[in-house]
C-alpha cells in the first residue's frame, strides 16, 4: 500500500532528514514508526500526504507513484489518506459536527449524506453527543477524538497520525489506540508516528525505527 | 454544441442523471450556504467591512454620479437641440412678398420641417418688447429691420455631413444676406459631450480599477487571517475550486454592497441638487428635471460592481491562496 524506494528528502535550511529510506507497508497492516524528535518522522509522513515531495527517491501509494503527480490531482490524493496531528489542527470556529463534515463538504456530497456519515463517525470516537460543541470545550482527548473521526470519515485506506497521544494521560492514549486497532481490524492501513516506546513495546505490531534519517530497524512484516 | 447535448441527454437515458441532478442541488445547496455564511462573517466585523465597502461605494459613486449629470446635460442639450433653428435673415431690398416667394421654395426642401416669415413689422415689435428702446425706435423714419425666415429643419439634417451643406446652400441664395444657425452650437455642444463622455470612460475605467485594489487588498487580508483553515482544508483534500469559491463570494459582496451605496450616494446627489434647481427654475421661467441613476442604471451598477469585486477576489486568490503551504 505504501512503499519508500531510496527516498531522500533535505531541506534547504536543515538538510537532510531522511536518507536512502526503503520500505514497504502491505494493505491493511497497522506500523510504528519511531525515533527520537528530529528523526524524520513527521517529514516521512509529509511524504506520503503530498505535504511534501522527496528529494530524491520514489514514493509509491496505493500502486502508483505520486513523485509526478500534478499539484491539481493532490486533492485527490489526499482524500484516500487521513490524517491525525498532535495539536488536533481543527477549526476552532466551527462546530465538532462542521470539522467532522469537512473532508466531505468538500467533495460536493449532499448534506443529508454528510449527515448520516459524519455522526457514524462521531459515533465510532463516542462523541456523538458533542456535535454541536466548539472544539474548544473539549478536553484534550476529546479534541483528538474529533481529529480521528474527522480522518475516518471519508473512509480512506489509509490513516496517517503523527504523535496522536504525544499530549495526553495514559488512560487517553489508551482509548485512542484502541481506536486505531478497531480501524485495523476492518482493513485501514495504518502508520502512527510515536516516541511512546513502552506502549509500543506492548503493542504486537510492527515497528519502524528512525535514527538521524535513516531506517536503523524494522521489525518486519508480522 | 449540439453534440454536447446529445451526451448529456444519453446520460439521462443511462441512469446517471439522477446522480447529476442530486449532485447538483447539493452543489446549489453549497452555494447557498458558502453566500450565507460568507454574509454573516463579513457581518461579524462590521467595521472593517464597512471601510471595504464605503471605499469601493466613493470609487463607484464618482464615475456613476458623472454619468448621470452628463445624461442631464444631454437630456438638456437634447431639447435645444429639437428647438434649434436656422434664422434666415434676407437683403435689405427683399421685401414682404419675396420672401414668401423663398418661403414656399424652402418649405419644399427635404430637410425642413417648417418655414415661418417673420415680416420686417413683426421683427420691429418683437425687437421693441424685447429691448426697451421704444421711443428710440419711434424716432426711426424706415424699419431698417430685414425680412426673417425661420427654418426649423427635421433632426436627421442636423448631423454635421448633412447640415454643412445645406447651410451653404441656403447662404447662395441671393435673396439672403446672411444666417444664424443655432444647430451648429447644439452640434458643437455634442461634440463637447463626446469628449466628455469619453473623459468620464477613462476616470471609471482608473477608479474601477481602484475598487479592484481595494477588494484585492481586502480578501489578501482575508485569506491571511484565514492561513490555518485553508491548511487544514488542503490537508483534508479540498481543491483550489474549492477554496477559491468562498473568497470570490466575500468578493461579490463587497462589490455588491459598495455598488449599492454608491448608488445611494448619487441618488442623494440628485435629491440635494434637485433642491437647488428651484431658483435656477424661477430665473429661466422653465422646470430642469434632474434624473436619477434610473433602474436600468442602478442594476448596471450593482452587476459591474459585483463583477468588480469577484475579479478583484479572483486575482488577491490567485497569488495568495496556495493549499499545500505548510508551514
Amino acid at each position: 500500500m505504501i512503499r519508500f524506494e531510496h527516498v531522500n528528502k533535505r531541506y534547504p535550511e536543515r538538510g537532510e532528514a531522511l536518507k536512502d529510506l526503503s520500505f514497504e507497508l502491505a494493505a491493511g497492516e497497522m506500523a510504528f514508526l519511531t525515533g527520537h524528535s528530529g528523526a524524520g518522522k513527521s517529514t516521512l509522513l509529509k511524504l506520503i500526504g503530498l505535504i511534501e515531495r522527496p528529494t530524491r527517491g520514489q514514493v509509491v501509494v496505493d500502486g502508483r507513484s505520486i513523485g509526478d503527480l500534478p499539484r491539481r490531482r493532490i486533492p485527490f490524493h489526499r482524500r484516500r489518506i487521513g490524517m491525525i496531528f498532535q495539536d488536533h489542527r481543527l477549526l476552532n470556529d466551527r462546530t465538532v459536527y462542521d470539522n467532522v463534515a469537512l473532508p466531505l463538504a468538500i467533495t460536493g456530497m449532499p448534506n443529508r449524506d454528510i449527515g448520516r456519515r459524519v455522526r457514524a463517525a462521531l459515533d465510532q470516537v463516542g462523541l456523538l453527543a458533542f456535535e454541536r460543541a466548539h472544539p474548544v470545550a473539549l478536553s484534550g482527548g476529546e479534541q483528538q477524538r474529533v481529529g480521528i473521526a474527522r480522518a475516518i470519515v471519508g473512509r480512506p485506506p489509509i490513516i496517517l497520525a503523527d504523535e496522536p497521544t504525544g499530549n495526553l494521560d495514559p488512560e487517553l492514549a489508551s482509548e485512542i489506540y484502541d481506536l486505531f486497532e478497531r480501524f485495523h481490524e476492518v482493513g485501514v492501513t495504518l502508520m502512527i508516528a510515536t516516541h511512546d516506546q513502552e506502549r509500543i513495546s506492548r503493542m504486537a505490531y510492527r515497528i519502524l525505527r528512525l535514527h538521524q534519517g535513516r531506517l536503523i530497524a524494522d521489525s518486519g512484516n508480522w | 454544441m449540439a453534440q454536447r447535448r446529445t451526451r448529456s441527454s444519453t446520460n439521462r437515458s443511462t441512469g446517471t442523471g439522477v446522480l447529476d441532478r442530486r449532485r447538483l442541488s447539493a452543489w446549489g445547496e453549497q452555494h447557498r450556504e458558502i453566500a450565507v455564511t460568507t454574509l454573516r462573517r463579513m457581518l461579524q466585523q462590521p467595521l472593517n467591512t464597512l471601510m471595504t465597502v464605503a471605499a469601493v461605494a466613493i470609487a463607484l459613486a464618482l464615475p456613476a454620479a458623472l454619468v448621470v449629470a452628463l445624461d442631464n446635460v444631454k437630456r438638456l442639450g437634447g431639447d435645444w437641440q429639437r428647438s434649434a433653428t436656422v434664422s434666415v435673415f434676407l437683403g435689405s431690398r427683399v421685401d414682404e412678398a419675396q420672401g414668401a416667394q423663398l418661403r414656399q421654395r424652402l418649405a419644399q426642401l427635404p430637410e425642413v420641417e417648417t418655414v415661418a416669415l417673420i415680416s420686417r413689422a413683426e421683427g420691429l415689435s418683437e425687437f421693441r418688447d424685447y429691448s426697451g428702446l421704444s421711443s428710440a425706435l419711434d424716432q426711426l423714419t424706415e424699419n431698417p429691420l430685414p425680412v426673417v425666415l425661420e427654418l426649423q429643419l427635421y433632426p436627421a439634417a442636423l448631423k454635421p455631413a448633412q447640415l454643412e451643406p445645406f447651410i451653404d446652400r441656403i447662404e447662395q441664395l441671393p435673396e439672403v444676406d446672411f444666417l444664424r444657425e443655432d444647430a451648429r452650437w447644439a452640434q458643437r455642444f455634442q461634440a463637447i459631450l463626446a469628449l466628455l463622455r469619453a473623459g468620464v470612460s477613462l476616470l471609471a475605467l482608473l477608479l474601477g480599477l481602484g475598487v479592484l485594489l481595494v477588494i484585492g487588498n481586502s480578501i489578501r487580508l482575508e485569506i491571511e487571517s484565514r492561513r490555518d483553515e485553508i491548511r487544514i482544508m488542503g490537508l483534508v483534500g479540498a481543491t483550489a475550486r474549492f477554496a477559491r469559491r468562498r473568497f470570490l463570494y466575500i468578493g461579490a459582496w463587497y462589490g455588491l454592497f459598495g455598488g449599492a451605496l454608491a448608488a445611494v450616494l448619487v441618488t442623494l446627489m440628485v435629491w440635494l441638487l434637485a433642491a437647488q434647481a428651484a431658483p435656477l427654475e424661477a430665473l429661466y421661467h422653465r422646470t430642469f428635471d434632474i434624473h436619477g441613476l434610473g433602474p436600468a442604471g442602478i442594476g448596471a451598477l450593482l452587476l459591474g460592481s459585483s463583477l468588480l469585486g469577484i475579479a478583484g477576489s479572483w486575482i488577491a486568490v490567485g497569488r495568495h491562496l496556495d493549499l499545500c503551504d505548510d508551514r
